[in-house]
């Protein structure tokens, strides 16, 4: 198991907010010393852009910022060549999706998902669908928003290209068998992409095990700094894929007469100067990770999470929409009370969770509310948090929400 | 105690909010040409309302709103439509500066706004101004467009 005190002890937003519970991992999450050093290292004693110097910080920075491909190379066991930095998990889902409808896709085809997924996994699908004549279908889910392979493999079909979804889903962390599916879809011909955003930090990710065609995740929720997203894919499919932003440093050759040579992929998916010093934290933040151990980070998640779903189930003024995740996430409604009120409730306790429909704006098809409160949990969580959390539910009443104000 | 006393009493403020939470007023649609109306979804947060409101000779006939919302969305919005229901849309739009200037935490006219004062604290919960101000924008730009059609 974690020695999770010792692992608070990386985090100084702990120190600085010695009341602060938070539960809000699925939104954001805190950055460990390593993460913070990398970044104001590179402000305080390397600044410089990348790919273009030719003087000894400049090349300082080309090796930790190109280095980073080697870290999730490692993370992702994959071939650094395959991973593209982006500023977040919607920009790599629209350059995957983008990229894959106009090169593998035409007007009739399907892609099939869920009314389960973020806004950044399903708006460019609806994007494709608008410009090109793609069509939406949707999987059938189960209540908490899982998919079975049964299921899926019924509504795959002879028109479907490619299949999308969120490997844990962001409301109700529903997870999905991606391998299971993946083998499936590729018996039909069709692509396996997958949003990762809510997966990726918190379980081993290895893409040639899962056997999927591509990936996004952003590097903010896995403790790297803000602004900073990967997209996977296998290197011939990003070799067929066209970048959806053109520009800086992902050129190689530009004419007069309009020829453009692109940049190979990776880098023909990195437009204008990155996020530099966004990219070398993120790089510090998977090693982080690693070195803790992601087997260890999902075991010990699991066993929080089934002690906070347990502890929740004694309130009987909750509504549960997850039970029986078995992710460390827990969403609910305070019965007749609107999820806003709760989560502002809670915010005077000290607790900080996310409520509203966390951008997955058509889940109401399948839980028949679109008002939830999340409360998401990362490894240096503590059962100790849980507890006053647990507390601090039981006096969620209306009355006492509108209490707040006065 | 007089009417002004009692909208002083925090109780009586959280008891206004409540009631008009659960039990909100003139909530349903008409949905006839007869009414502008304004769809209302925040970017940030959950709430979506529609509101809508029937002006004729620059009188405000009826509001009505619908939707999903929380306690103070809910509230400030019933709360608008019994207020500004009748007012001339001169008298609407002096109320309506007068608590936008108290959620924002500035001076305003208590008399005026009855019991919309019960959102007066809200300007101490940043994130929740927005909530306090949807149904209130809604008509604000009702009567704005009501006022360019008809000038």
């Amino acid at each position: 198991m974690l020695d999770v005190a010792a692992i608070r002890k990386d985090f100084p937003m702990f120190e600085n907010n010695p009341d602060l519970i938070y539960f809000d991992n699925g939104a954001s999450t805190l950055k460990p010393q390593p993460v913070i050093d990398a970044v104001v290292d590179f402000y305080a004693r390397h600044t410089s852009n990348v790919h273009r110097g030719d003087y000894p910080i400049a090349r300082l920075n080309d090796e930790l910022y190109d280095g980073t491909r080697d870290i999730f190379a490692r993370f992702l066991n994959c071939s650094p060549q395959e991973v593209a930095f982006t500023h977040n998990v919607s920009a790599s889902m629209n350059e995957i999706i983008y990229g894959a409808a106009k090169a593998f896709m035409k007007p009739g085809d399907v892609i099939l998902t869920t009314q389960n997924e973020h806004a950044s996994n399903i708006m460019p699908w609806f994007k494709v669908q608008r410009d090109f004549g793609i069509k939406v279908e949707y999987i059938p889910t189960d209540v908490q928003g899982v998919v079975s392979a049964e299921d899926f493999e019924k509504a795959m079909h002879e028109g479907v290209k490619a299949v999308c979804v969120a490997q844990q889903t962001n409301v109700l962390a529903a997870v999905q068998p991606i391998k299971e599916m993946a083998r499936i879809a590729h018996e039909h011909g069709a692509l396996m992409i997958v949003d990762g955003a809510q997966s990726v930090p918190h379980m081993k990710t290895d893409v040639k095990d899962l056997d999927i065609d591509f990936l996004g995740f952003s590097g903010h929720k896995m403790c790297g700094p803000g602004g900073t997203g990967v997209l996977w894919g296998r290197y011939e499919l990003l070799e067929k894929i066209d970048p959806m932003i053109y520009g800086g440093d992902m050129n190689a050759r530009f004419y007069a007469d309009g020829k453009m040579l692109l940049q190979e992929p990776p880098m023909k998916f990195e437009y204008g100067t990155p996020n530099i010093e966004g990219v070398i934290g993120l790089g510090a933040a998977a090693e982080y990770l690693m070195k803790i151990g992601m087997d260890n980070i999902h075991a010990y998640e699991k066993e929080l999470g089934d002690y906070f779903r347990g502890r929740m189930k004694e309130i009987d003024t909750i509504t549960l929409y997850n039970p029986d995740s078995t992710a460390g996430v827990v969403t609910f409604n305070v019965k007749d009370v609107f999820a806003q009120d709760t989560a502002n409730f809670l915010a005077t306790k000290g607790i900080a969770v996310r409520s509203g429909n966390h951008c997955a704006k058509i889940l109401d098809g399948i839980i028949g509310t679109n008002s939830t409160v999340r409360a998401s949990l990362y490894f240096y969580n503590t059962f100790e948090e849980v507890d006053r959390f647990v507390e601090a539910v039981k006096e969620v009443t209306l009355e006492n929400a509108v209490s707040i104000f006065f | 105690m007089e009417n002004q006393d009692l909208l002083n009493d925090p109780m009586i403020l959280r008891e206004i909010i409540m009631d008009h939470y659960k039990y909100p007023h003139n909530h349903s649609l008409v949905s006839s040409t007869a009414y502008r109306s304004r769809h209302m979804a925040s970017a940030s947060c959950i709430d979506d309302i529609t509101v809508e409101a029937k002006i004729n000779d620059g009188v405000i006939e009826d509001i009505r709103f619908d939707g999903i919302a929380c306690t103070i969305s809910t509230a400030s919005t019933s709360i608008m439509t019994e207020l500004l229901r009748g007012k001339t849309t001169d008298e609407a739009k002096e109320i309506i500066a007068n608590y936008f200037s108290m959620v924002d935490g500035l001076e305003y006219n208590a008399d005026l706004l009855e019991e919309a004062v019960a959102m007066k604290n809200v300007y101490k919960q940043a994130n929740r101004i927005k909530c306090a101000t949807i149904g209130w924008r809604a008509i604000d730009q009702i009567i704005k467009e009501s006022e360019e059609s008809n000038g």
